[in-house]
């Protein structure tokens, strides 16, 4: 009995004693291995009367349970230790920079805002619609009821090919409009389209560029009226500035294209070198617009007696620059990555009505 | 144009407010750019007198007065010859800002020549309102000290200036803006019709129209004993008003009358004329020297006043030198003709030249204006400048618009949502001067003479529109469209959208670079066509529809590396041109870099180089799901691209999806752009595009139960072999199992024999059901053949 309490005391001391791995495995194979002491306790087991046995069993099996389990801790916690003391020689120092990737490019604004209208009218059912740049007169002017040699005409600087559509010079649109004309004629009533697009007139100064961007509305259907148009183009502005109220006004203008024609205005003020547009004591010019002329749904086919409908058009580049403060127009188009940087948007940001447009 | 409100007065009986004013003109479509008003910019300035003024100690042509002003009795320096004693002049305080000047007066009083001085007495040159600068203004009359200067002045009368659209040329005289004005509330339209004037004598000069298209009407008579004076006051403060210099008496009157009425008028020296004066065609070697000293050529397109001497007038557009009015002048010729706005215009374009008479007839002269303007300038003339007319003598005559416009009062409210009575319909239309015949339903409406832009029911619907006010329209938000909602944009629109944001993701920068570029640097990109070549380029280097956008990226980049970026990332999603048609315009994603050495701790930073463009057109394709496997690479088929350092990715020998690599070094060399350059530029319009499925469901997953096999072998090909072939060899000689093929190693060296190389490739074989080592082993044998089949590659022991 008090062999075994001092077997027991002993193989505890041995394995608090082992200081690695091996000492402790070492102890293991000397107690509980195959010629162990413990082992060769519990071999002798076999060899008793069963009094003794039903005596000494219980005493050996718990010696060997708790043998086994003081060397299970030890080695936990010599484990544990070795792994801390491996740690601490792997440290690495990471304040230094990771390898290089490309970093995060950005996206134009003038691109972004396109979505940001695009998101908005969609919201209102417009689909986007496209056309070519190269166009011929017809459908820049003609069908939009320019007539040959009207002064209109010359108020658009326009830009005009060496390629010839029969007698007339082809030309860079002067404005998004002949999708209009290319729309209605492929198309039946009801028709409600947005028209993004680079459009291009020969001025090149502090507040032109020979290149712009424009965004073309036009809808088509039954019973629509210049009511309609007021709605849709307050609706739009609130949205796109992000403002609750927007003080706007209509004025009667001239388009051949529309009858009657308006432009319209909204309130702003400057704080500082910021524009805020919705309120305030001044008015800025943001969009033309009015009813489609009967001429022009004539010119594609439309029954003027039977459709109606409005258009409008905005200059994207200056809505940008109302509604993200980029001082100057230039320097949109000279690809400068510090410009960009700092005035283009991250690529995770998809403009939507749902969830937010900037 | 502009004009001073009180000209408005002439035709207008108002009580309206300058502000009124401006609010009704706007509601009428008037669009005011400006308003000048003397009263506010001369606000600072008041009336004060010198007490005495005394000469300065130290300064011969200084002296110190003693003023008494508006804020006391001040001390000034003066250095006016004029100053004196008693005189009423106009006081300046501290700090005002002088506009003549262009500066501010200091705050605090300063020293002049040791005497201080606490304000200033001005010149009118010094406050605009006049030339002199001799000396300060001397005030005759009796004003008290403190009055404002502009009413001293007689400067009270804002000046408005303000835009007119194309289809409003009324809008060019001060008579028909007053019109409008009446009709939109401002009050009551006088006519002010001139009065017919009987001449003495027959009008000695003959007018023949020889060009009844091009001059249909030509009104004239002859004024003898004229004094050619300057114009009174009043006239010349109008004209100034206006932004017009005066002249004398017979010129101003012409400009008079085509701001007052918008009705041109020509004046000749009679005495300089011989012959009868002839309105006709031009003729190919005729010459005019004009009124602005210069010598234009005549066509034959160009309508021209000419006498027996040739050619003294451009018809509506500018007169000659040889037959113009002088001070000595004394018997004038007055010309009051219409000319045809599309000829006149075409005048105007190919001499360049702007003047007021051509600005107004390319819109539209009123016709009836012929006689009208005659009268009126026979009555000033005679008024002003003495004489005896003759009978006018009238040449042609102009048709009377007979058709009439059929309204429908519906379409009012059908177009616009407003409601409006007819009997305000008729108010409005009858101050237009338009003459109604209701019929009921749709009324029958002759416009005023001086609209050219009334033609149908929607003409009046504006006219109605805009005059009950725009701010009265209803605001109605749109109605959702039948049906609902659709998807906005198309399908190739929205792989523009992915493209911009797989690009920026993967560290690109958005550039929107100009549609131009020049035809010399177009030329490295393809064969150029004059058809793409802009005919008035507003720059050299912007004369041509670009066939690429790299060439403006590359561009870019440079001016970026130029400004110290290290490693330069553009792209742009943006149009090309390969043709001047409606269908010749291609959307293109267009990535460019210009890489720059980047130095990293672990020493394992990459350079980009054509991989990377490979790289990343890929991951472009991938997200705009079309594995960039499923296309072949082949030769590069654009001539800017390095021969052997870039590629092509083609659907079938004739459709080239993309190219991308390294840029050619000679193409860089003539952009002025320091390379290595690599990029890419993927055409989105040859982008196959998937057909829309029937149904959104997914079909069922169908697991890989087995764990893939893999197998390496290395090939001994010839050096010239593409790698892709052994890969696309090996694919296919094993379709259903094989699913994956990797190059892991590519060797030339010491154990490959000169002229050959190693190429290793991993294979994947995905068994659905267990396969045994022979099943293996004959598809390595399948593919061991296939490869030497096509490459002539042998499997390396």
């Amino acid at each position: 009995m008090s062999d075994i309490t001092a077997i027991e005391q002993e193989a505890l001391a041995a394995i608090a004693a082992a200081g690695d791995l091996a000492a402790l495995d070492a102890v293991r194979v000397a107690e509980l291995g195959k010629k162990g002491r413990v082992s060769g306790l519990m071999g002798a087991l076999g060899k008793m009367s069963p009094e003794e046995r039903k005596a000494q069993g219980p005493l050996l099996n718990t010696l060997k349970t708790r043998v086994d389990e003081a060397i299970r801790v030890r080695k936990a916690a010599l484990e544990a230790a070795e792994l801390e003391a491996r740690l601490v020689t792997e440290r690495v120092d990471l304040t230094l920079p990771p390898a290089p990737g490309p970093g995060e490019g950005a996206l134009h604004p003038v691109m972004q805002v396109f979505e940001e209208i695009a998101a908005i009218f969609g919201d209102m059912g417009f689909t986007v619609a496209e056309g070519p740049d190269i166009e011929d007169d017809w459908h820049n002017f003609t069908a939009l009821n320019f007539p040959l040699g009207h002064p209109a005409r010359e108020t658009h600087d326009t830009f005009f090919m060496k390629a010839m559509e029969g007698d007339t010079p082809k030309v860079l649109r002067t404005h998004t409009s002949p999708v209009q004309v290319r729309t209605m004629m492929e198309e039946k009533p009801p028709i409600r389209i947005l028209v993004p697009g680079r459009v291009y007139r020969n001025d090149w100064d502090a507040t032109h560029t020979p290149m712009f961007h424009q965004v073309e509305g036009l809808v088509i259907e039954k019973g629509i009226h210049m009511g309609h148009l007021k709605g849709c183009l307050i609706d739009f502005v609130k949205a796109f500035f992000e403002v609750d109220t927007v003080v706007s006004r209509f004025r009667p203008h001239f388009f051949p294209f529309t009858e009657p024609s308006a432009e319209m205005d909204v309130k702003y003020s400057r704080k500082g070198d910021a524009i805020e547009i919705g309120e305030g004591d001044r008015w800025m010019e943001i969009l033309g617009c009015g009813m489609v002329h009967p001429n022009v749904l004539r010119n594609c086919g439309i029954d003027p007696d039977v459709h109606q409908g409005f258009a409008f058009g905005m200059g994207v580049d200056r809505l940008a620059m109302l509604k993200y403060g980029m001082p100057d127009l230039r320097p949109y188009f000279e690809a400068d990555p510090q410009w960009t940087r700092h005035y283009g948007f991250s690529p995770w940001l998809t403009p939507s009505v749902s969830g937010g447009l900037s | 144009m502009r004009f001073s409100l009180s000209w408005l007065n002439d035709h207008l009986v108002t009580k309206a407010s300058l502000q009124n004013i401006l609010d009704l003109m706007l509601k009428a479509g008037l669009e005011v750019e400006e308003v000048i008003d003397p009263r506010e910019k001369l606000a600072p300035f008041t009336v004060c007198k010198v007490i005495e003024a005394k000469p300065h100690p130290d300064a011969d042509k200084l002296r110190v007065c003693t003023v008494e002003t508006i804020d006391g009795t001040k001390q000034i320096v003066c250095g006016a010859p004029n100053a004196r004693t008693g005189m009423t002049a106009i006081y300046a305080p501290l700090g005002t800002f002088i506009p003549g000047l262009d500066f501010a007066l200091d705050k605090k009083p300063r020293a002049i020549r040791g005497i201080e001085s606490h304000g200033m007495m001005c010149s009118s040159r010094e406050l605009e309102t006049g030339d002199d600068h001799d000396g300060i203004i001397d005030l005759q009359g009796d004003f008290k000290v403190g009055t404002p200067a502009a009413e001293a002045l007689g400067q009270t009368d804002p000046v408005i200036d303000f835009e007119v659209t194309p289809n409003r040329p009324d809008w060019l005289g001060v008579q028909g803006i007053a019109r409008d004005l009446a009709a939109a509330g401002a009050g009551r339209f006088l006519r002010n019709d001139p009065k017919k004037i009987n001449g003495s004598y027959d009008c000695p000069v003959d007018i023949k129209l020889e060009a009844a298209e091009a001059c249909p009407m030509f009104a004239g008579a002859l004024i003898r004993g004229v004094t050619n004076g300057p114009s009174p006051d009043w006239m010349q403060a109008r004209l100034k008003a206006a932004g017009l210099q005066p002249k004398s008496l017979l010129v101003d009157v012409t400009n008079y009358i085509s701001l007052d009425r918008a009705r041109p008028l020509h004046v000749y020296d009679a005495a300089k004329l011989s012959g009868a004066v002839v309105a006709r065609l031009g003729k190919a070697g005729e010459k005019l020297e004009a009124l602005d000293g210069k010598t234009y050529p005549v066509t034959e397109d160009m309508c021209v006043i000419a006498d027996s001497s040739g050619v003294i007038g451009l018809g509506g557009v500018m007169g000659g030198v040889s037959t113009a009015v002088s001070a000595e002048t004394t018997d004038v010729f007055i010309e009051s003709a219409w000319f045809d706005p599309l000829r006149t215009a075409r005048t105007g374009r190919a001499t360049g030249i702007h003047s007021d008479a051509r600005y107004r007839f390319e819109r539209g002269v009123d016709p009836q204006s012929c006689v009208d303007g005659l009268n009126l300038a026979i009555a000033l003339i005679l008024e002003y400048g003495g004489g005896q007319v003759s009978k006018a003598k009238i040449a042609g005559s102009i048709p009377i618009r007979t058709k009439k416009v059929t309204f429908y009062p519906v379409d009012v409210e059908r177009l616009t949502g407003l409601i409006v009575k007819p009997a305000e319909m008729k108010r409005i239309l009858k101050d237009l001067e338009f003459d109604i015949e209701d019929a009921g339903d749709a009324w029958y409406l002759m416009p005023p003479s001086h609209r050219f832009d009334m033609e149908q029911s929607a003409d009046i619907v504006e006219e109605i529109a805009r005059l009950i006010g725009f701010d009265q329209l209803p605001t109605t938000s749109l109605p959702l469209p039948e049906g609902g909602r659709r998807v906005i944009t198309t399908p190739r629109q929205a792989r523009v959208a992915i493209s911009r944001r797989v690009m920026a993701a993967r560290g690109f920068l958005e550039a929107v670079t100009w549609s131009f570029m020049a035809r010399e640097h177009a030329e490295l990109f393809g064969k150029t066509e004059d058809a793409l070549g802009v005919a008035n380029p507003v720059a050299s280097e912007l004369n041509y529809m670009r066939p690429s956008a790299l060439g403006n990226l590359a561009q870019a980049a440079q001016r970026a590396r130029n400004r110290g970026e290290r490693t330069v990332r553009l792209f742009e999603a943006g149009p090309i041109y390969l043709g001047d048609g409606p269908k010749d315009q291609r959307t293109v994603v267009a990535g460019l870099v210009l890489p720059a050495a980047e130095r990293h701790w672990q020493g394992r930073a990459a350079p980009y180089d054509a991989y990377a463009a490979k790289a990343d057109l890929f991951a472009l394709l991938a997200a705009l799901g079309q594995p960039g496997d499923r296309f072949q690479v082949a030769a590069p088929t654009q001539p800017h691209w390095h021969p052997g350092q870039a590629a092509s990715l083609k659907l079938g020998p004739k459709m080239t999806v993309a190219n991308f690599g390294a840029l050619h070094p000679g193409v860089l060399k003539a952009l002025d752009v320091e390379g290595p350059v690599y990029a890419f530029e993927l055409n989105l319009n040859a982008l196959p595009v998937m057909k829309v499925k029937a149904t959104k469901t997914r079909p069922v997953l169908e697991r890989a139960e087995l764990t893939p096999i893999r197998r390496d072998l290395a090939f001994l090909v010839d050096a010239g072999v593409a790698a892709g072939e052994i890969v696309r060899h090996a694919q296919s000689a094993e379709k259903q199992l094989i699913t994956c093929v990797d190059v892991f190693d590519v060797y030339q060296g010491q154990g490959v024999a000169e002229g050959k190389k190693s190429v290793a490739i991993e294979v994947t074989l995905q068994p659905k059901e267990a396969l045994k080592d022979e099943q293996i082993q004959q598809v390595m044998e399948r593919i061991v053949a296939s490869v030497a089949k096509g490459t002539g590659g042998v499997l390396r022991g």
